[in-house]
């Protein structure tokens, strides 16, 4: 396992998912790959399965993937994107059960230290106990 | 034979959506996010897009095909939680299972995706009362069956209303969630409905 957790925001809204990359780009910095997703196909508020599978592939990394969502659909949609990964993929991409602009920065801040996928979402749900 | 079925589902399936979408959009605005209806509407326009290619597959692959495209083109939960319903048919259609095993499969599949089950007002309150039907009422003559299976949808959907939602959107609303009825539940029962149609005209 090398290199640096890659992380994928997603959101209902294209513009809350720029926005927090745009976040993590300004308070980490630009070493952690960071994709923004959100909206549906039609390009409505929603999210995209698709769209999804793009994002983790353009932030791929050996050391695994960070998945940051916000309400229902966006994990639900994000399972399946991981799901529908090959077996070997499958293993190094996670879901981090946190709120997405706090955790999308914690994790950033934890991968930009070279720290594993376990501990970027260690990180990142450990807002919610703080 | 089957050609003719796959494609007389997939018509009805989706000119229901189509002529339910605002109403469902409607129940959806009450109580979740309010793009239930416009949602499965998107997924059922890409499967009727599909009509035929889908019609001349066999039925585990057309219906494999068909959730697919509900995944990828409906945009909110409906997507995955139908997608993977007919996908579960899909796997038991495969290993040879009869309806009654297709669906007990489709059902466990959502419960799994949801993370739910019965009781939180959910499409799931409709599916597993007509399930249970399905697998108890099997042996009937066919026009029997499909009045109890119409009936166990409606009775299941209308008990949504009283319930308080503890999954999904309208569980944000706690008890404000109580006296409206759920529109995953009324999408399922309005999908039931449209397979019982075909089914009935079948000779």
């Amino acid at each position: 396992m090398s290199g640096i957790v890659g992380l994928v925001i997603v959101s209902h809204s294209p513009e809350v998912a720029r926005g927090t990359v745009d976040m993590v780009r300004q308070m980490v910095g630009d070493d952690v790959p960071c994709a923004a997703c959100g909206g549906n196909p039609a390009g409505g508020l929603g999210t995209d399965v698709g769209q999804i599978q793009a994002a983790i592939r353009s932030v791929w990394s050996a050391a695994g993937v960070a998945i940051l969502v916000d309400l229902g659909g966006a994990e639900m949609n994000a399972e399946m994107a991981i799901e529908l990964l090959d077996d070997a993929s499958r293993q190094l991409v996670r879901i981090c059960q946190a709120p997405l602009v706090e955790g999308a920065i914690l994790a950033a801040a934890e991968a930009s230290g070279g720290a594993s996928l376990a501990e970027v979402c260690a990180s990142a749900e450990a807002w919610q106990a703080a | 034979m089957t050609e003719a079925l796959l494609a007389a589902l997939i018509d009805r399936t989706a000119a229901t959506i189509a002529a339910e979408a605002e109403a469902l959009t409607g129940l959806d605005q009450a109580i979740g996010d309010g793009d239930h209806g416009l949602n499965l509407r998107r997924g059922f326009e890409a499967i009727a897009a599909e009509r035929a290619r889908l019609s001349a597959m066999a039925p585990a692959d057309a219906l494999h095909q068909a959730g697919m495209l509900l995944v990828m083109k409906v945009g909110g939960a409906s997507g995955p939680l139908y997608g993977s319903l007919l996908m579960g048919m899909a796997k038991a259609a495969k290993a040879g299972g009869d309806l009654p095993a297709q669906l007990a499969e489709g059902v466990a599949q959502v419960q799994k995706r949801g993370k739910s089950d019965a009781g939180a007002k959910t499409m799931l309150d409709v599916l597993i009362p007509v399930l249970a039907t399905l697998q108890t009422q099997a042996g009937r003559p066919r026009p029997e069956l499909i009045r109890a299976i119409r009936q166990t949808a409606d009775d299941a959907r209308e008990a949504t209303k009283p319930m308080l939602a503890t999954r999904g959107r309208a569980s944000f609303l706690g008890e404000r969630s109580i006296g409206h009825y759920d529109p995953g539940a009324t999408s399922s029962q309005l999908l039931i409905h449209a397979v019982c149609d075909v089914l009935a005209e079948q000779p």
